[in-house]
């Protein structure tokens, strides 16, 4: 007889083992997935996690990692105050849309002049406020009636779509596109470009913005009084409250962190490597940089880490494509599999197995 | 339809050098990359593109190989892969959708010596041609036997997004519809989407509720084919791929995408060295679009008429765009017996006279 017996305290251990574990089995498992489709399992892991990195066009594929893992990292450390306090902020994917028409409505104001030093922090700021706007709502609804934050913001990501849809179509749309929906194309306009900060690295404003908020956030988690505010809330909030935490204020507080960098990475993204407000030109970085969180156990480092994990495997899932004839299917199923094992393999971090029957 | 900074910037130019031939992947074969919108099992259209790519291999066996990449969004994801198809050491690529066109362009621009051919965009530069498919000529057919099928005298379309494509496509059913069914109405729903089950499905009850029982499609999947088989009484059409798992009801025809010809034909070009760019513009006569089997939920009369307009428009006698028409907002476009031009038909951005509703714009 197996038993999961709960442990008094959540295995340090296991908090960091867990998602290396993770990893692991999934390469294990996705290996078989493949074997089954005929490829040779080794070749394909190495097609994934080897060659983005240290393959034969890894000076292209590198950059490349930092700009998808870029908006992944902003989003998720945003994410992560809340998710440590018990606040399901859901709705990254929409906080990050309007912070993208927000930097772009600004940018485009500007055109065609108006110089950087104004133009470019002003969108910055716009792309912010943007994404806190979005995420207030949520945060404002739960404090004043009780609504569930997951619902809501989750909500909201379709109503920003359909403002996304109709932004590309009517106010932002480029009156010398020929009739064709989306905007003028933000990164060729030098004042609102999100250009690279060292040329050939991938690293854009956005990017550098990330490992500052790494930075940052490690240090408000760890070492300021709000980062233990959140964290005592998530263990415990009854003990929160006895500790002068004030519920409402964390749940606001916490929302607008994530929102103003979900609108900051969205920003980045439509001013830097997408360029114009498309009528779909988000691609899902809220959604993934949930998974990105939890991967990286909340914790600032760890998010660092899974976003780029999580954006190696979509490069290179692309060159497995490209290579091996994988279909694109089997590199989705490759990372649903890294999350579900993670959750897995983490009831070991608050259960022990026990064997034999518990007498 | 976007464009990254890099790119743009010097160093794309010192990029391109690093990246540039000589470091690329090279095998003594032909190598033909494929970038599809959808996934190859969509049904519709990235199927039938996979079909062409399929079709190539089936021509040239070992001379040549074939990669592709399926669900890639149009934007930056675009540009990488198709980077990345070219360090691995691709010759000649097809982009298989209007919005790779600023990918294409991009990437096109970094590496001259390898050949793109870009579906359905406007821009050609010396080494990226563009194809289509006169879609518009298939689309005539369908009015004239939507126009003579339905009863409510109400037909739906489900337009994915207000482009050039999608809009001639409704203007030449809706056109046909008319001349034989002079109280024939259309209701276009906007999915802004090229492939999503769900909203297409959504889009078909929404048209079906509204007493429509005929419904058009500019999206790919078979979605609306299930919405309608599940109402029962309404007909609709293969779109892209000939979608006869549907056959006879609802599907009572289609337009068939066939690539294949045009595909090995750029392939032996690439082989041959005697590639340039191109714009392709191919109807019913070339064979790149075809009508699918009408089915016998249609009275044979009404079926040989549309044969019949089908066989005239593939042999140059009829072009479906024939005056007189007038614009929606009354004004003349094409006199008693003109024929509207290519320029014209490639920028259409207005319904004819009739159609009801606005363009999103």
């Amino acid at each position: 007889m197996l038993t999961l017996e709960k442990r008094p305290q959540p295995s340090k251990n296991w908090t960091y083992a867990a998602p290396l574990l993770a990893v692991v089995i999934t390469m294990i498992v996705g290996g078989f997935v493949f074997a089954a489709l005929g490829k040779d399992p080794l070749v394909a892991i190495r097609t994934i996690f080897y060659d983005p990195l240290f393959g034969e066009f890894a000076s292209y594929s590198r950059p490349q990692l930092l700009l998808k893992a870029g908006p992944l990292i902003l989003i998720a450390i945003g994410l992560s105050f809340g998710f440590r306090a018990g606040i399901w902020n859901i709705g990254a994917e929409g906080q990050y849309i309007i912070g993208a028409l927000a930097g772009a409505a600004v940018g485009l104001a500007y055109f065609p002049d108006g110089s950087r030093i104004v133009v470019f922090p002003l969108m910055i700021l716009a792309g912010v406020a943007g994404g806190m706007i979005w995420a207030w709502i949520p945060a404002f609804l739960r404090n004043r009636f009780k609504t569930n934050e997951i619902l809501v913001s989750l909500m909201l990501v379709y109503v920003a779509e359909s403002i996304q849809a109709s932004m590309a179509l009517n106010l932002l749309r480029n009156p010398d596109g020929h009739g064709f929906p989306g905007s003028r194309n933000l990164s060729q306009i030098p004042a609102s470009a999100n250009l690279e900060i060292f040329a050939n690295t991938g690293i854009h404003w956005g990017v550098f913005t990330a490992l500052v908020a790494v930075v940052v956030s490690y240090g408000v988690l760890m070492r300021h009084r709000f980062g233990f505010d959140v964290r005592l809330a998530g263990q415990s909030p009854r003990a929160a409250i006895f500790a002068g935490v004030n519920p409402k204020r964390l749940v606001m507080t916490c929302m607008l962190i994530s929102g103003a960098l979900a609108g900051a990475a969205g920003m980045f993204e439509v001013s830097g490597p997408a360029g114009r407000v498309s009528i779909d030109f988000n691609v899902g970085y809220g959604f993934t940089a949930i998974i990105v969180a939890f991967l990286g156990r909340l914790h600032p480092v760890g998010i660092l880490f899974a976003g780029i994990l999580m954006a190696l495997t979509y490069i290179g899932g692309e060159l497995a494509q490209l290579s091996l004839s994988l279909p694109g299917a089997a590199i989705q199923l490759f990372q649903g599999m890294l999350l579900f094992f993670l959750l897995a393999v983490d009831v070991m971090t608050n259960f022990r197995i026990r064997f034999g029957s518990k007498e | 339809m976007k464009r990254r900074t890099l790119l743009a910037s010097g160093a794309g130019a010192a990029m391109a050098a690093v990246l540039g031939a000589p470091l690329r992947a090279q095998s003594g074969k032909t190598k033909v990359g494929f970038i599809y919108v959808g996934p190859v099992g969509d049904g519709g259209w990235t199927y039938q593109h996979d079909q062409g790519r399929q079709a190539i291999e089936a021509q040239f066996g070992d001379a040549i190989e074939t990669v592709y990449a399926e669900n890639v969004p149009e934007g930056p994801d675009a540009e990488r892969v198709l980077t990345q198809m070219v360090l691995g050491g691709a010759n000649l690529i097809f982009t298989t959708s209007f919005g790779y066109m600023e990918s294409t362009l991009n990437v096109a621009a970094k590496f001259p010596d390898v050949k793109f051919e870009h579906a359905t965009g406007y821009m050609t530069t010396d080494n990226v041609s563009v194809y289509s498919a006169r879609f518009y000529e298939g689309r005539a057919v369908q009015g004239h036997l939507a126009g003579n099928m339905t009863k409510s005298n109400k037909i739906g379309y489900i337009g994915s997004f207000p482009i050039p494509e999608v809009i001639r496509g409704i203007n030449s059913a809706y056109i046909h519809a008319k001349q034989v069914n002079p109280d024939v109405e259309f209701k276009i729903v906007w999915a802004f989407t090229w492939f999503d089950p769900a909203k297409e499905a959504d889009a078909a009850k929404v048209l079906i509720e509204q007493g429509c029982d005929v419904i058009l499609q500019h999206t790919d999947s078979t979605a609306p084919q299930a919405a309608a088989q599940a109402a029962g009484n309404v007909y609709t059409f293969g779109q892209a791929s000939d979608m006869a798992e549907y056959a006879p009801m609802p599907r009572i025809s289609s337009i068939i995408d066939n690539w294949g010809p045009y595909y090995i034909e750029r392939t032996q070009a690439v082989m041959d060295g005697s590639w340039a760019s191109v714009s392709t513009w191919d109807g019913i006569g070339k064979g790149m679009v075809k009508i699918g089997e009408i089915s016998d939920a249609v009275p044979a009369e009404i079926k040989a008429s549309a044969e019949a307009l089908r066989d005239r428009i593939a042999a140059g006698e009829y072009h479906p765009f024939t005056g007189p028409l007038n614009k929606q907002d009354g004004s003349a476009w094409l006199a008693e017996g003109e024929t509207a031009d290519d320029g014209t038909l490639a920028g259409l951005s207005w319904y004819v006279e009739g159609i009801e509703g606005d363009i999103p714009s």
